[in-house]
């Protein structure tokens, strides 16, 4: 029999001391981490940007990564599109009694192994387990902090009309690979999620311009909706063309089966960048070098405002708005 | 109202179909298709093959649309 | 995101533009039915094409704005039973009966999953054989023989716990109603291309024969549909009214006679309660008595409590094409695919969701 997570493992007694030491600082220990006092603490200069987000995802795992390395992922995303260089970050588990100790070993590799590739250290922690049904079998929270470079101001608010809009590559690729493996919806493809840390990318584009105004990454809702987010907040509109969106195959032919529309479809490897235009081609060329970035593309610029946010120029040279998501994608059928 | 993709055949076993969309594989019954072959183009809609796509047609409205195509002058093209 | 058009090239849909410019000599109003068509005229633009003398008006084709207040209420009592898990298609969760919705019955503890095909709910039946299965049986004559041979399968494997409700409508005699109610001036009707693959073409031969009013089947790609509008303008021009398919890869005149078969196997033409429109002769579709050990209201005791309408929401007046969304008071200010009053702003495929998603924009 496969070896449980019992609810005694979270009740602060040696069981649970079991599972902190066997499981986690056997692979995550670091010295500021192995201290286990109540708090990390560590000298930070600078700027700092501080962040915080809840990962829950259905199944834990899917093709091309897994709960923990999108815990990892989404913090880090999070301060690097602030222009911060990543540097600490906490790591909470809630965990759903019952599920397989090897299950959370996985867990906690892939976030060693993302950290490692982000350059990132875990410094605190926190392991809950809950009865059966409280959670779905593991909920994970990481806050993160990083340092911005002095005169560095990267932010939503900053997009000005004739700016250019970069996208790091396709769209659509995690949310359509967890998909596939929902029950219900059962469809197979070679698809793997496009989770990754873009610090390293991020850190690039810094390098190669200064004229960055703008970094966001497109998760859930897409890129429709952080294109609004943007727009919203800069008070400007923003126009994008159809056929510059790159969009691999596989995501084009599941949305199309599902009635969904990739652009309300989550990433979690992705940036969007607004840059003035002077140094779009640079930034672009950049970017294309990091394998993270090889299908950037320019695909729009900003404008003056408008009643619309919005908007898409279609393949057949027509526009319409491009809306904010509401609510959870559902396929449809009709 | 109804979405259906048009999708290959690509295995059959009395009614179950494995079909293929760009790249994206599901089982498909064919209850409703009976003729349906492997190598059909047939349209799905709610897991069921609901109709069989014929190729011959499908070529035939291509070859109109690019006949209309070619005959719109060429400044027109390419805004 | 070319790759998503089967055809797709701007030029090809230039090539059909000219000729619906040479051909669209008078004014004239044509109704896309289908919910779908709405979206993808909606989607590309394609008004934006069209030279000014022909409009696109928007009809009853999308199933989940149709179900009415009064069916959604079944529903929701259904998956208030205990021991009984409801599957439903995606689109139908969020859709408001009078009192709450299905996400909400979910959240207040029902056992509601989201399927995609009747197969999906079919499994869900099998794996729990002490729990009873319910099916929200939505949908045009596409979907209705998908799920009469998820029926017959039940029957076959003597699965004892699969039910339907059915909510099932058919198309013609709504149309015939629409017509007959004389509210609405039409040249020409764009008939939905997946109803027409199961029924054929011939379903439409009445409206062309006695109202003469010009028909033409369509696909769904944006060519598909200027190639039927330069064949609904070409009729328009010779005052001609025929029965036309612009989506022949697909659609026969004939139809899926295998579908039809089982279809009319397992339901029988019942009257039906459309949103907006009341009560429509022959226009649903029931479970046959042979069938009734699947069906959910022939088997299950539940109280749907008394309908209630939402009040300002004109739906229906935008179902039967006589307004558009914008004309409705709430639309954009009350009524928003966050807080939806009416069903065409729920389903992805209701005008008033097309309308506020992919507005034309003119600048
Ligand atoms: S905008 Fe809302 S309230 Fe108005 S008709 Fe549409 S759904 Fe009903």
């Amino acid at each position: 029999m496969t070896e449980k997570i019992l609810l005694a493992h979270g009740s602060g007694g040696s069981l649970s001391h079991d599972i902190v030491n066997e499981g986690i600082l056997s692979l995550l220990g670091n010295p500021i981490l192995n201290k286990l006092d109540d708090s990390a603490v560590f000298d930070v200069k600078g700027k700092v940007a501080f962040t915080t987000d809840s990962h829950v995802v259905q199944p834990i795992f899917f093709p091309g990564g897994d709960i923990g390395r999108l815990s990892v992922c989404g913090t880090v995303n999070d301060l690097s599109v602030m222009g911060a260089t990543p540097l600490y970050l906490s790591l909470a588990l809630i965990i759903e009694e019952g599920l397989p100790k090897e299950d959370l070993k996985k867990v906690i590799s892939s976030i060693k192994e993302a950290a490692e590739e982000a350059g990132v250290r875990i410094v605190t922690g926190d392991t809950k387990v809950v009865n059966r049904g409280n959670v779905d079998k593991l909920f994970i929270n990481t806050a993160g902090i990083g340092i911005i470079a002095d005169g560095v101001d990267i932010s939503g608010h900053n997009a000005r009309p004739g700016n250019r809009v970069i996208l790091s590559g396709t769209i659509g690729d995690h949310g359509i690979a967890v998909l596939s493996k929902r029950e219900g919806i059962g469809f197979e493809t070679k698809l793997e999620s496009d989770i990754a840390p873009l610090n390293i990318m991020t850190a690039e584009m810094m390098q190669a311009s200064a004229k960055i105004n703008c970094m966001r990454d497109p998760t859930r809702g897409g890129l429709s909706s952080t294109l609004n987010e943007i727009a919203e907040q800069s008070g400007v509109s923003i126009r994008i063309d159809e056929e510059k969106i790159p969009v691999r195959r596989e995501v084009a032919a599941a949305c199309e089966m599902l009635g969904l529309d990739p652009l309300y479809i989550a990433n979690e490897g992705k940036l969007v960048a607004v840059v003035e235009a002077e140094d779009a081609d640079k930034i672009l060329a950049q970017m294309k070098k990091n394998k993270y970035g090889q299908n950037a593309a320019i695909i729009g610029e900003v404008t003056e405002k408008h009643a619309a946010k919005v908007t898409l120029k279609t393949a057949l040279g027509t526009s319409r708005i491009v809306d904010m998501l509401v609510g959870e994608p559902l396929p449809r059928i009709c | 109202m109804c979405v259906a993709v048009p999708s290959l055949i690509t295995a059959l076993d009395g009614l179950d179909a494995i079909v293929d969309v760009g790249g994206v594989t599901r089982k498909a019954n064919v209850m409703l298709t009976p003729d349906a072959k492997i190598g059909d183009y047939v349209l799905i809609h709610a897991g069921y093959a609901i109709s069989i796509v014929d190729r011959e047609e499908a070529e035939a409205t291509l070859a109109l649309f690019k006949e209309l195509a070619e005959n719109i002058e060429p400044e027109e093209l390419n805004p | 995101m070319s790759q998503q058009n089967y055809f797709g090239q701007s030029d090809m849909a230039k090539g059909l533009v000219e000729s619906i410019k040479r051909h669209a000599v008078k004014e004239a109003r044509y109704m896309e039915f289908c919910g779908s068509h709405t979206v993808a005229i909606m989607k590309n633009g394609l008004r934006q094409l069209l030279p000014h003398n022909l409009t696109l008006t928007s009809g009853p084709g999308c199933p989940v704005c149709v179900t009415d207040n009064s069916e959604l209420d079944k529903a929701i009592a259904l998956a208030k039973i205990p021991d009984v898990i409801v599957a439903s298609f995606g689109d139908m969760v969020r859709v408001p009966g009078s009192h709450s919705n299905l996400q909400e019955a979910k959240a207040g503890g029902s056992d509601i999953r989201i399927v995609y095909s009747p197969l999906d709910a079919l499994q869900i039946a099998r794996t729990n054989p002490d729990k009873a299965l319910i099916f929200i049986a939505v949908g045009f004559e596409t979907t209705a023989p998908t799920v009469a041979a998820s029926v017959m399968q039940a029957k076959q494997e003597g699965l004892r716990n699969y039910y339907i409700l059915s909510l099932h409508k058919v198309c013609p005699p709504v149309i015939k109603a629409l017509l007959d109610s004389g509210e609405v001036n039409l040249q020409g009707l764009i008939c939905p291309g997946h109803v027409s693959a199961v029924i054929g073409a011939k379903a439409w031969d009445f409206i062309a024969k006695d109202y003469g009013i010009p028909c033409v089947v369509a696909g769904f790609e944006a060519l598909d549909i200027l190639q039927c509008i330069d064949m609904l303008a070409q009729q328009t021009a010779k005052g001609e009214a025929s029965v036309e398919i612009a989506y022949k890869r697909s659609v026969t005149h004939d139809g899926n006679i295998t579908a039809q078969r089982i279809l009319e196997h397992v339901f029988e033409p019942c009257n039906a309660s459309w949103r907006g429109m009341g009560e429509v002769p022959g226009s649903g579709l029931k479970l046959r008595a042979e069938f009734a050990a699947y069906d959910a209201e022939k088997n299950f005791e539940f109280d749907p409590g008394p309908t209630k309408a939402q009040k300002g929401c004109i739906c229906g007046e935008v179902l039967r094409g006589v307004k558009i969304p914008p004309e409705c008071k709430l639309f954009r200010k009350v009524c928003t695919p966050k807080n939806p009053i009416g069903p065409c702003m729920v389903s992805s495929e209701g005008s008033c969701a097309a309308y506020y998603h992919y507005g034309e924009v003119n600048d």
